[in-house]
């Protein structure tokens, strides 16, 4: 059983399929870049492991029927405050559930519990026509307010507050005579960076890649969020692959190069979260 | 002194989150359940049709094969996912590889990719004249000429499973580490002197005290691999051709709501797509926890 050779050779089979994945996980993307970079004529004829030389054409050829850049302005416009009310009323009601006790206090947690397993598309139709009423149809208003009762922020956050904020602190607070409401914002909420950046992360990337609700609730194309423009690229230029490639390639190379930074902090908090739920 | 009573600040602090919760969710979601009694297309008059949606619903053909596609779809995606999870968390975990974070940010990377843009390429990747799929296999002499997979149901649905098995094995491997990770090594020990193998060990050890994580990782997938909905749609352009071969429950439910603008058959739907969720999340959770216990 313990023989070394074989103990080698197990690890090199390891290896080998752990490159393969690694491949298989990057290599999409990969050739999304260099294809980003030949002419249709290229493209066709060839598979392409290195840069070309059509770049400049093929980001002409896209500037020309669609503003890439305005679609990363407005899914910023979208995600950004979505983020930050997710994160400041995400906390504020963790705050109040973990360190009040009111009646009901703990039936309303298990209603937040709750809702983390109903599906979103469950009130689509209803939510719909909701603001076709209230004549917020076409706007941001519906992708971004129903981010304050984020239900995964709460319960990740209440943890945090559980297990992070000693209640003595806040009795200090009340010593000094501050408001409760004070004592949260000022000497509460910068304790908790930790989490909200691990939160951020998560809830940037949610509302980032949110495709139904956008596709729903929006209708001008000078509104349209990143993923909706890209979805619309290859009807677009049908005939143009190098043109939808750089298309594609835009819209994840952000991504990606974010990701190489902080790799390590958002599987950190991936997995903090997962121990926790 | 005085004690005061701070238990309303609570309420307060809770209070911004319960009310954006009762008017954009819990509303949204009553007001859908009413929706499913009426026929209605937004301009005329709403229609009282007592249960005929649901009737029309049990009866509906492309429901019933969305059902199918989405469970096909689903369990070709979630099986090997979840298989080569408890395997790569097995030897990031117990075989201490050099390079396993490395590896783990590696596979995690096309979780956190858009879903549009990854349709979109995919889309170009199994292109029949430039895609780089049909160039590969040809070039390594597998195929002796192009095809055209997003022209046949087969390949299609193939390609969707893999996609989505594809972007979502890394996250799994990492929920699974995270379960491994938690238990004692004592366990291990204890079993190791009492003449285990490692294969042994796995099914009697690791199995067992993994129940948790395994219930909490098959149940999000259940829960996430109903609605999908992304990939296909776009890979599609909302139809699920060819041969409808790929059009999902919440396609289906998003083409009557809002492309033909049918709203309460559309909330039928929507109903009838949780109680199936709500149906199988059970019936997993009740096998999931009985095992072993």
């Amino acid at each position: 059983m313990n023989n070394p050779l074989r103990k080698i050779g197990g690890n090199l089979l390891i290896y080998v399929l752990l490159a393969l994945l690694a491949v298989l996980s990057v290599l999409p993307f990969y050739i999304t870049m260099i294809n980003a970079t030949h002419s249709d004529v290229a493209i066709v004829r060839s598979l392409n492991l290195l840069p070309g030389d059509n770049l400049r054409r093929n980001y002409e050829h896209i500037k020309r029927s669609m503003n890439i850049w305005r679609g990363f302005a407005n899914s910023l416009s979208v995600t950004i405050p979505s983020v930050m009310l997710s994160l400041y009323f995400g906390s504020l009601t963790a705050y109040g559930f973990s360190k009040y006790s009111f009646r009901l206090s703990r039936k309303l947690f298990f209603l937040v519990l709750m809702t983390l397993m109903v599906p979103m598309q469950l009130g689509l139709v209803g939510y719909y026509l909701m603001h076709s009423r209230l004549g917020f149809l076409d706007s941001y208003i519906p992708l971004i307010i129903p981010w304050i009762a984020h239900p995964p922020t709460v319960f990740f956050m209440k943890m945090y507050i559980d297990s992070a904020i000693p209640n003595e602190l806040i009795e200090a607070g009340r010593v000094d005579g501050s408001g409760e409401f004070w004592t949260f914002n000022f000497l509460i909420l910068p304790l908790l960076t930790p989490a909200i950046a691990t939160l951020a992360i998560f809830n940037f990337v949610g509302s980032w890649n949110n495709y139904i609700m956008p596709l729903t609730i929006l209708f001008s194309k000078t509104k349209f969020t990143l993923p909706l423009q890209i979805a619309m690229l290859r009807g677009v230029y049908s005939d143009n692959y190098g043109a939808i490639y750089l298309g594609v390639a835009m819209s994840i190379i952000p991504i990606i190069l974010i990701y190489a930074v902080i790799s390590r902090k958002i599987i950190g908090g991936l997995v903090i979260g997962a121990v926790k739920g | 002194m005085k004690r005061i009573s701070y238990a309303r600040y609570g309420v307060y602090f809770i209070l911004p989150y319960f009310i954006i919760f009762v008017v954009f969710q819990l509303f949204p979601i009553l007001y859908t359940f009413f929706l499913t009694f009426f026929s209605w297309d937004g301009f005329n008059e709403r229609v009282f049709v007592g249960l005929g949606n649901y009737r029309r619903l049990i009866g509906d053909k492309v429901f019933r094969i969305a059902i199918v596609n989405t469970f096909r779809i689903w369990g070709f995606a979630a099986i090997p996912q979840i298989g080569l999870a408890l395997l790569l968390g097995s030897l990031f975990t117990y075989r201490k590889m050099k390079g396993a974070q490395f590896f783990q940010a590696v596979f995690y990377l096309p979780n956190l990719i858009t879903a549009t843009s990854i349709a979109i390429l995919f889309a170009l990747l199994l292109d029949w004249k430039g895609g780089a799929v049909n160039q590969l296999l040809l070039r390594a002499g597998i195929l002796s000429e192009p095809t055209n997979w997003l022209r046949s149901a087969f390949w299609t649905s193939f390609f969707v499973s893999f996609i989505q098995w594809w972007q979502w094995f890394g996250y799994t491997t990492l929920l699974i580490m995270a379960g491994m990770k938690a238990i004692p090594d004592e366990l291990y020990e204890s079993a190791r002197i009492d003449g285990a193998g490692s294969t042994t060990m796995f099914f009697k050890i690791t199995l067992p005290l993994l129940k948790n994580t395994m219930t909490y990782v098959v149940i999000t997938a259940i829960i996430g691999g109903m609605q999908i909905f992304d990939v296909p749609n776009v890979l599609t352009g909302g139809l699920g051709d060819p041969n409808r071969s790929i059009l999902t429950m919440v396609m289906h439910l998003y083409n009557m709501s809002f492309r033909y603008s049918r709203y309460g058959y559309g909330a039928t739907v929507a109903y009838g797509l949780f109680m199936l969720i709500l149906v199988f999340s059970i019936v997993a959770f009740r096998n999931l926890q009985r095992r072993d216990s």
